[in-house]
């Protein structure tokens, strides 16, 4: 049975080789359909990994909490005494840390530069894994008097001061204000909303409340959780406790906002994926209609190749052979495009990633899945021209001009 | 296709009619045939345009089953055989040479000589060792690697009769081989197939060319259907005498 496979394999090949330009065009379909589902599946796993990416840069296991606008009014601030009151009242909670911010001009050695200064503490920092990578993090007498340090995003580090010296101790000014420079942060990018998290400074949240905001408002505070806690539990105990210290009435909706940030990664991972299954259908649609298109040419070489076929089963073959020939011509016909299809996917899903910043998963799952999908694509759609070539009649098909 | 020793002949038609198209359009190619042919023999099966020839010449070849009536070849009712079952009868038993040569033309004469051992299952090496013995028989190994286009009309018919040879056929059917070929390459493959015939292959030939007829040993005259007169000519040994209109 080899040596009939062998040589249908052979034949198939050198039928493809005949019509090279025909192959190819007919081919084309599956080949874009195969790069189309290949490439869009391969760049929307690196969408998704990029925002969890930028999710995870938020920290794990925490919940950003912030007020929001109401129809009874605008946002209403939080205090310290909420704050301890979640760190105290709410079991699992580790920590809770809250923040103020304003926006503030940065001035040293001459330079001037837009920026926001965010009040907090160390414990603000660790819970959305700020990294300080050179200087130090806040003492407690820094935090606990409201001292005059800050810490530099590295955006404000490039801006104002000159490249290759330390800035640690050095003087500068944030509007009228004068600190010293303790630290310098972590690169940390774009963040989810679109904000630049390395233009920043960082100085302890009491004297961002003091000298900047004139107030002791706590604008959002950071809700770090045990992760051996479910997260839905501690979320239901916060927002009730939240209700109650602002004497919300039943009925009332949230005056404030607990983001999740696990569910916002399921969320947007979810949404990823939905859009990705969707492109990616739409390009299947591609390879059903490339499909197509190699039945219509594999029912144009039957009728071509009518008297060989009569020939062939005059001298003795059988039906089912005449129909493997000509299914062996159409599954390496689709395998070939497939193959072709994955190559131009590598390039393209490669190119792509760089071009919109994603990083380049190759995924072997979709493109074997592909490659095995367009040799069912061969058979389904080879079938019934190699059955209509398998049911000639032998008389006829030797007539045949 | 089991060898049944009682049967006296290696084919027989029986009362053979067959009918194409149904209703009024039905018209009827052979309308009762009996005929027996023996093995080794040499039949030239003659006749005017639709006197049935090439439908019985179909019949014979197991590419079509009677209407009605029984074909029996080396013993076999073929009529009541499935057309796969005909199939390998065919790749058995018989090797077909038709007028239009009816080559592959993208491939090479041995390939063409080949072809039926394919369907055999054989190995590479034995099909290119029996197509090579094929075009030897026919004079054409020089030319075993030149596709049909690059042979004359001779030499593709002599490619054609390898490919009908290589299975070692009982029986050789030509479909007026001749047809498309001058006199004298006529008479070379004519020849050929008279030496194929004194080796011993059973030749069933049909054409409408008296001259070619002549090297048979047994002539059919058919006409509208049916089976008008049988010579059977006395050759070089003088076995046979003619006889006349009737069944043998």
């Amino acid at each position: 049975m080899f040596g009939i496979f062998g040589a249908t394999l052979l034949l198939s090949l050198r039928e493809i080789r005949r019509h090279l330009l025909r192959s190819f065009l007919t081919t084309l379909g599956i080949i874009i359909g195969v790069a189309a589902v290949i490439t869009m599946v391969t760049l929307g796993n690196g969408v998704t990994a990029s925002i969890r990416d930028e999710i995870s840069s938020l920290g794990s296991n925490i919940f950003i909490v912030f007020p929001v606008r109401t129809e009874r009014g605008n946002p209403r601030p939080f205090d310290q005494s909420d704050i301890e009151a979640v760190a105290s009242q709410i079991a699992g909670v580790e920590l809770a840390a809250g923040s103020a911010s304003s926006s503030a001009i940065a001035f040293h050695n001459g330079q001037n530069w837009t920026t926001s200064v965010n009040g907090v503490e160390n414990d603000f920092l660790r819970a959305q894994t700020i990294d300080v990578v050179q200087g130090r993090m806040f003492t407690a007498a820094e935090e606990s008097s409201g001292q005059n340090v800050c810490i530099l995003g590295p955006k404000v580090l490039e801006a104002i001061f000159v490249p290759g010296t330390s800035p640690l101790g050095e003087e500068m000014r944030l509007n009228s204000v004068s600190c010293t420079v303790i630290g310098v942060l972590d690169e940390r990018g774009q963040g989810g909303g679109g904000q630049d998290q390395d233009n920043v400074v960082m100085m302890p949240l009491k004297t961002v409340q003091r000298r900047f905001v004139g107030n002791t408002d706590i604008q959002s505070f950071v809700v770090k959780y045990d992760s051996d806690y479910a997260s839905s539990g501690i979320q239901d105990s916060l927002v009730s406790l939240l209700r109650e210290r602002r004497l919300l009435q039943d009925g009332q909706d949230n005056d404030f906002n607990v983001i999740d940030t696990a569910q916002v990664n399921d969320a947007l991972g979810a949404a990823t994926g939905a859009l990705t299954a969707m492109v990616a259908a739409i390009a299947a649609i591609s390879l059903l209609v490339g499909g197509i298109g190699i039945m219509n040419i594999m029912l144009v070489s039957v009728t071509e190749r009518t008297r060989e076929i009569g020939i062939r089963l005059a001298i003795g073959a059988l039906a089912r052979e005449v129909q493997l020939q000509f299914l062996t011509e159409a599954v390496v016909l689709c395998c070939l495009g497939g193959m072709i299809g994955i190559a131009l996917a590598f390039g393209l899903s490669y190119g792509l990633s760089a071009a919109v910043d994603v990083p380049f998963l190759f995924n072997p799952a979709i493109n074997v899945m592909s490659f095995l999908f367009s040799a069912v694509m061969g058979i389904v759609f080879g079938y019934y021209p190699a059955r209509r070539a398998a049911q000639l009649d032998p008389i006829e098909a030797l007539r045949h001009e | 296709m089991t060898d049944n020793g009682a049967a006296r002949h290696l084919i027989e038609l029986e009362g053979v009619t067959k009918t194409f198209g149904t209703g009024p359009a039905a018209f009827q190619a052979l309308k009762g045939v009996d005929l027996t042919i023996d093995k080794g023999d040499f039949v030239a099966i003659m006749g005017p345009s639709g006197s049935g020839k090439s439908t019985t010449m179909n019949i014979l070849g197991c590419l079509d089953v009677p209407t009605s009536g029984k074909f029996r070849f080396r013993g076999t009712e073929v009529q009541s055989l499935t057309r796969d079952q005909r199939s390998l009868l065919r790749r058995r038993y018989l090797g077909f040479v038709f007028q239009g040569f009816n080559l592959l033309s993208r491939t090479t004469a041995l390939e063409n000589v080949e072809l039926p051992l394919l369907y055999r299952g054989e190995s590479k090496a034995a099909r290119r060792k029996a197509g090579l013995k094929a075009l030897d028989l026919v004079g054409l190994v020089p030319w075993a690697d030149h596709t049909p286009a690059e042979l004359s009309g001779g030499q593709q018919q002599r490619v054609a009769i390898a490919r009908a040879l290589v299975t070692e056929p009982d029986v050789l059917l030509a479909d007026e081989p001749t047809g498309n070929l001058d006199t004298e390459r006529s008479i070379e493959i004519m020849e050929l197939l008279t030496d194929l015939n004194r080796a011993g292959i059973t030749i069933l030939l049909v054409t409408h060319e008296a001259e070619m007829a002549q090297f048979a040993r047994t002539i059919v005259h058919f006409r509208d259907g049916i089976v008008e007169r049988i010579d059977r000519k006395v050759d070089a040994r003088g076995r046979h005498a003619v006889d006349h209109g009737g069944s043998a």
